[in-house]
């Protein structure tokens, strides 16, 4: 029976419990554990915690995931229209029952992979997604298991999508994964990649995961991340990548789920003429927290980033973006412009934005700004006065501000079901 | 034109734009089929009229009545006067990036049926409508697609709010200064777009500054409005005679 652990040293005890018999990587997670115990849980002190209040998940008694789920309660949300191509896990373990790839794909669990010692972990885990600044990556590092390695050749284009499905089951106990997902696309390689986190509502757990994005010279990756999770669970990723030479990432961030969602996003752009779209959309309602810190390192000549985060707050919902872009100095021609809008629909809602750009070279373009509003009456009475209620009214409006992000999500399915799923948390008054 | 019903009964109605005194008493009786013309100064009440008469907030009735079908008007929601038939035409149409225009335009008639307990269109039965009220009112098929408004030129701005007119079909229209900004050619389109929705079952109240647009829409009624209540009211000759006058002859500033 594992451990019931909570705060800093019952995850270190676990660890000295467990840590011999994971798999691979025994030097990497020992220092990922020491990081972890000299970092503890974040106290509200560090600038990068400041507005998030991480004590719920330090205080609470996770255990480790017991991989005891029941998978038929997952038959519904594992048929969805990816299920074509499609790597499913279970509380954090690969699920070969959900799972289905298409022949010559190169994908598969990270646990098989860990098995196999795949050459493509050894330079890549750990280096992409950084963890010493950061509790929960370094907590990740020293306890993952398993989760999706998708691994595409050089020049080959995948036509469809690969989703990668993390899927969270309600049961009794508290509990924690730690998955961890590696992508690589190799040079002029394209493809896109979704990764879906899914809980039934009320299940309490914990998503601790880290995911690695190497992106070659010349590839290409649309990834989209849309965090569904139970309204009682604690998500968190940090996401790593880096981008070699004319490398380009649109990565796109769904957030409607769990009671505090925190994502960690930075990217590298180490080759000259990379390209970067950060794309996200967070939505809270009742008393939900969605916390967004972003990086973009121009660290290359003549690189191109486009962020946009847009964010809808209604009852006592909270969000954080805090979006910081650096130029280093070799980075001339740099070209970066980062935007954060939020959507109050409450009075009790509330946003800390924070957009941040650190220019240390001459010659680039570079500007960043954010805003803050609420629904415009004008909008409200007009609609209102062709015959439309006030509420529908409202969603239409909502919807309409979130189009700019759903919109830009190239796979079909995907942009629906984000669709059908907005608006639909709470009632909204004016 | 007297043996249609009333259909709109304004009484001694004072309303506030904010903290305003705007409207002192206005009285105004409209039947089924007829087209009133409203002209005054600006500061008038003209719009201050307009707004009260579909629900918008700010504005504060503080003495009088509107009957509207024989309802209270002023008690329904400004959604339930649009359901109920009455449409305001805008002196300004709002801009509304990330909504279709059609579909924003079926979102409103579906809702206009329903109400009535009539069968919704689906979209494609929906598209056939728009497009042939699109024709009448001479609105390129590409703004239907486009967002509400967004980008739209004046002149396809007003087009856009007598699309609206021709598709909801109200029994009671209100246009708010629908002329102003429009060159002749405009005009003029708008014009046959708003004399095509003339019927015996149909009121009309054109709100206006200039008498120019009644060249082209001729009223049955013309009343002139002076800080707040009807000055003085008559057939379309008193356009003519207040384009002469001015509105200083009628107890407002020279114009």
């Amino acid at each position: 029976m594992a451990e019931t652990l909570t705060g800093t040293e019952a995850y270190a005890a676990e660890y000295e419990r467990v840590g011999a018999s994971l798999p691979g990587f025994a030097a990497l997670r020992r220092r990922a554990m020491d990081r972890f115990r000299s970092l503890g849980f974040p106290t509200g002190r560090e600038e990068a915690w400041r507005f998030t209040d991480t004590a719920p998940v330090a205080e609470t008694a996770f255990r480790s995931a017991a991989g005891t789920a029941n998978p038929n309660q997952f038959a519904a949300l594992a048929r969805g229209p990816l299920r074509g191509c499609q790597l499913a896990f279970v509380d954090g373990r690969f699920a070969p029952a959900f799972t289905q790839l298409p022949r010559g794909l190169e994908a598969g669990s990270l646990a098989e992979a860990l098995r196999a010692r795949s050459p493509l972990l050894e330079p890549r885990v750990g280096t992409l997604a950084a963890f010493e600044d950061h509790p929960f990556a370094a907590l990740n590092t020293a306890f993952f298991q398993d989760g999706a390695l998708v691994r595409v050749r050089k020049g080959t284009v995948l036509e469809e999508p690969v989703h990668l499905l993390f899927l969270s089951s309600f049961h009794g106990d508290p509990y924690v994964t730690h998955p961890r997902i590696l992508v690589v696309l190799e040079e002029g390689a394209r493809a896109t990649v979704v990764a879906s986190f899914l809980g039934p509502a009320g299940g309490t757990y914990l998503t601790n995961a880290v995911a690695e994005l190497d992106l070659g010279p010349g590839a290409a990756l649309d990834y989209v991340k849309v965090q569904r999770e139970s309204q009682a669970a604690f998500h968190f990723e940090s996401l790593g990548a880096r981008q070699a030479r004319g490398a380009a990432l649109a990565h796109h961030s769904i957030s409607l789920g769990a009671r505090l969602a925190r994502n960690d996003l930075s990217t590298v752009l180490a080759g000259e003429g990379a390209e970067c779209s950060l794309l996200g959309l967070y939505e809270v309602s009742g008393s939900q927290m969605a916390d967004h810190h972003t990086s973009i390192d121009h660290a290359a000549p003549e690189g191109t980033s486009r962020e946009l985060y847009k964010g809808i707050l209604d009852g006592r919902g909270r969000a954080v973006f805090d979006g910081r872009i650096v130029v280093r100095p070799r980075a001339q021609k740099t070209n970066a412009v980062q935007t954060n809008k939020n959507l109050l629909l409450s009075k009790e809602a509330l946003v800390q934005t924070k957009p941040q750009l650190e220019i240390l070279a001459n010659d680039v373009k570079c500007r960043h700004g954010a805003t803050i509003g609420q629904l415009d009456r004008d909008t409200l009475f007009y609609l209102r006065s062709r015959g439309i209620a006030e509420a529908e009214a409202r969603r239409l409006l909502v919807h309409a501000f979130a189009s700019e992000i759903v919109d830009r999500v190239r796979v079909d399915a995907v942009r629906a079901q984000i669709g059908g799923c907005l608006g639909l948390l709470a009632p909204s008054q004016p | 034109m007297d043996c249609g019903l009333t259909m709109l009964e304004i009484k001694d109605l004072h309303a506030n734009a904010g903290d305003k005194p705007v409207l002192k008493g206005f009285t105004l009786t409209v039947k089924e089929g007829e087209v009133h013309a409203l002209m005054g100064p600006n500061g008038s009440g003209k719009s201050t009229l307009a707004h009260v008469l579909a629900g918008r907030d700010g504005f504060t009735v503080t003495r009088g009545a509107v009957r509207y079908r024989d309802k209270d008007l002023l008690a329904m929601s400004p959604e339930d006067r649009a359901r109920e038939g009455v449409f305001l035409a805008f002196q300004y149409p709002v801009e509304i990036p990330g909504v279709g225009n059609t579909y924003f335009l079926r979102t409103a008639l579906n809702a206009i049926l329903k109400h009535r307990g009539q069968p919704e269109l689906d979209a494609k039965d929906f598209l056939d409508l728009i497009k042939a009220k699109a024709k009448v009112v001479r609105i390129g098929e590409n703004l239907l697609s486009r967002p509400v408004n967004e980008g739209f030129s004046g002149g396809e701005k007003k087009r856009n709010e007598i699309l609206q007119m021709a598709v909801l079909e109200p029994a009671l229209a209100i246009l708010d200064e629908t002329d102003s900004g429009l060159d002749i050619d405009a005009l003029r389109t708008v014009s046959e777009g708003v004399n095509s929705m003339r019927s015996k079952d149909r009121a009309m109240v054109v709100i206006t500054h200039y008498q120019r647009l009644l060249d082209y829409i001729t009223p049955d009624f013309v009343h002139v409005l002076v800080d707040g209540r009807i000055a003085r009211s008559g057939g379309k000759e008193l356009a003519l005679e207040l384009e002469r006058k001015g509105y200083a002859g009628f107890g407002g500033p020279a114009d």
